[in-house]
């Protein structure tokens, strides 16, 4: 098992809207506070196979691994600043973005 | 496929534009249709993203940091009321009510569905709009004066030509697949507002020794990772050869321009790497053997064209009194009447600059409300016409001086009044890290500081015309080379930072600016400017601009505006 520099988590955009997606356990999730996280490089490959069958099925488009820290409640965040306004939406206009509209759980 | 929604058409006057004749208004109607079937066949899985992306992108559709973003043309900046109000329809409908005015005159919304945008299409085609060419290696959206057909500096309306070179390259097979994207500018006033020095061609309209109308050409300007300013490749080309002759620029461009690199593959390189004297005789060898006739517009077709651009009748017996009283009366109106109007051809006429800048606000958003408020000021003072400006303004072309006071106050109640066109706070800024995915770095963020930074009218006043421009990467949406204080964001050790330009001219006298230093974390960017301010301000004789002093006195002397103080109280 070939652990990785910094754990990561696999973005994507929702084909019909456009939206950032997160793989989550069950599928993939609006907030990457419940993303999967991947500590090994086998695990992201694992993750970047479920996601190539979305991809496949054209559900979503653009996924790409993102290295993440872990917050003290162990929940990922990325380490880049552009994938961290990812998460978020424009940082001046909080009223847009993921942060206007706080959490949304569930699968897609 | 007909959708719910009506133009909310205008009860004021017919602006002067062009309208779709029924081949426009099919054309427009055959590419909703075909993107509404390309859109259905990607959702089905039938395209896949690789096949359907160069559709998406030839209708202005890109995916972006949070979301889809539309890129909806608007014609070298001119809108009707009726247009406007349907972007605010849209804006409302399926965005998140407001727009973003580019730098390209262009409108982005910022957050369609993809399963939504073949309505919005149908939604723009209805007022005679479209994204056609807003993304892709074709021919864009072709730019002009904002103050076309009004400004009394002007030879001659440049928007008949525009709408011309917009008509003969829409979906040309020739330019759909150039090495790489194409801008064109064209101006036909004594001073440049359209920047036409920095496009991929720039067409100046001028008068030859006989007084014949015809085009001066210019080719191989523009800004993006290389800057570069336009070379002249003819001094006189006259109307009836003008598109036999961007054709044989074009053939040479087709030709020998850079595929093995998109880095180097705008024309810019080719002519930098050519040489202009070879180019210039590449071009006049494509011009010589094309079949002119076949390629030129008839005569009658440009003034068909240009009859859709006759002005408005203006009132010959138009006064100022009321404007002269309604100044005597109000600071806050001599500030905006000092700052925002520009002259106009006609006797007590004014064009009217409507900054989209207000202190600490996001340059170029405007709100579907402001929209709907723009489109009846303008049917109530300015013949129903509307530019949107390269520099994110609104532009009310044709205002009675003495109506100017009520334009003012209607502006007021929707945050539209803002006293700064041209002056320090009217920053230009790509939409940078907030949007775009491209972006290394923020730009508005940094527009904003610098706006609440220098917010004090009076203070602009004193600094006078100065150009801010930001960038929030290499590609330089932000215009950040031509600015008198331009700024590009980039990515530093995994933290935004800024580099600082000076001298840069988007005129006729055009230059690129040149870098200050090292770059700035993004909260030392605003000290910084003030610091550059005040250098200025020590420096500069009499009224002069920025850009002149620092062309007297050199860089060297702005270079002390560079050193801050960091926390341990040392000086960097």
């Amino acid at each position: 098992m070939a652990q990785l520099k910094h754990p990561q988590i696999l973005f994507a955009n929702d084909l019909k809207d456009g939206e950032v997606l997160f793989l989550g356990a069950k599928g993939w999730v609006r907030d990457h506070r419940i993303a999967k996280i991947a500590a090994t490089s086998e695990e992201i490959a694992s993750m970047q196979a479920v996601a190539a069958v979305d991809l496949a099925a054209n559900r979503v488009l653009d996924v790409y691994p993102v290295d993440v820290t872990l917050s003290p409640d162990g929940h990922p965040e990325p380490i880049h600043y552009r994938e961290k306004m990812r998460t978020l939406g424009p940082s001046m206009r909080l009223d847009l973005g993921k942060q206007a509209n706080g959490v949304e759980f569930g699968d897609i | 496929m007909n959708i719910a929604v009506t133009p909310p058409l205008s009860n004021g006057p017919r602006p002067a534009m062009y309208y779709y004749d029924t081949f426009d208004r099919a054309f427009v109607e055959e590419r909703v249709a075909q993107f509404r079937d390309q859109v259905e066949r990607r959702l089905s899985g039938a395209l896949s993203e690789e096949e359907f992306r160069p559709h998406r992108l030839m209708n202005g559709l890109y995916l972006q940091l949070h979301a889809y973003m539309l890129r909806v043309a608007i014609p070298y900046g001119t809108l009707s009321s009726t247009q406007m109000r349907q972007l605010a329809v849209i804006a409302d409908k399926w965005d998140r009510g407001y727009g973003h005015f580019t730098t390209r005159q262009n409108i982005q919304f910022n957050w369609p569905k993809l399963i939504d945008v073949p309505d919005i299409l149908q939604a723009l085609a209805e007022v005679e709009m479209h994204a056609i060419q807003t993304s892709g290696n074709c021919i864009r959206n072709v730019t002009a004066d904002h103050f076309a057909g009004a400004a009394a500096d002007e030879i001659e309306d440049p928007r008949p030509t525009a709408e011309l070179i917009r008509q003969w390259s829409t979906n040309h097979p020739e330019y759909c697949f150039l090495p790489r994207k194409f801008k064109v500018a064209v101006t036909g006033a004594e001073h440049d507002r359209a920047a036409v020095l920095l496009h991929d061609i720039g067409l100046r309209i001028v008068k030859n020794a006989q007084g014949e109308v015809g085009y001066c050409v210019i080719a191989g300007g523009g800004l993006g990772r290389t800057p570069m300013v336009g070379k002249i490749v003819r001094d006189f080309v006259p109307r009836a050869d003008l598109l036999a002759y961007l054709a044989a620029v074009l053939r040479v461009y087709n030709s020998y321009g850079r595929r093995d690199n998109k880095y180097k593959a705008r024309i810019k390189i080719l002519v930098h790497e050519t040489g202009l004297d070879e180019f210039k005789a590449q071009i006049e060898a494509e011009f010589a053997a094309l079949d002119r006739s076949g390629t030129n517009a008839d005569p009658e077709e440009f003034a068909r064209i240009a009859a859709y651009f006759v002005p408005p009748e203006f009132d010959a017996g138009a006064s100022s009194a009321a404007f002269e009283a309604a100044k005597a009366k109000d600071a806050g109106f001599v500030r905006f009447a000092e700052t925002n109007l520009s002259a106009h051809k006609a006797k007590n006429y004014a064009i009217v600059t409507v900054s989209c800048k207000p202190i600490g606000g996001v340059p170029g958003d405007v709100t579907s409300a402001q929209m709907r408020l723009l489109a009846d000021v303008a049917d109530k003072y300015s013949a129903g016409e509307l530019r949107i400006s390269h520099e994110q303004n609104v532009v009310l072309p044709h205002v009675k001086l003495d109506d100017v006071h009520a334009l003012w106050q209607a502006l007021q109640t929707a945050g539209l009044a803002t006293a700064n066109a041209g002056l320090i706070t009217d920053i230009i800024a790509c939409p940078g890290m907030d949007y775009c995915s491209l972006a290394t770095a923020r730009a508005i963020p940094i527009a904003q500081a610098i706006s609440t930074q220098f917010a004090d009218p009076e203070r602009q006043k004193l600094i006078g015309k100065l150009g801010i421009k930001i960038s929030g990467c290499i590609n330089a949406c932000g215009h950040h080379h031509i600015a008198a204080i331009g700024i590009l964001g980039l990515e530093k050790s995994g933290r935004e930072s800024y580099q600082i330009t000076l001298g840069g001219d988007p005129t006729f006298k055009a230059a690129i600016g040149e870098r200050l230093g090292p770059g700035l974390e993004a909260d030392e960017v605003p000290h910084v400017i003030e610091n550059l301010v005040a250098i200025y301000l020590n420096e500069r004789q009499g009224d002069e601009a920025f850009i002149d002093t620092y062309r007297r006195v050199g860089q060297a002397k702005f270079k002390p505006a560079l050193e801050r103080e960091v926390e341990d109280g040392s000086h960097l």
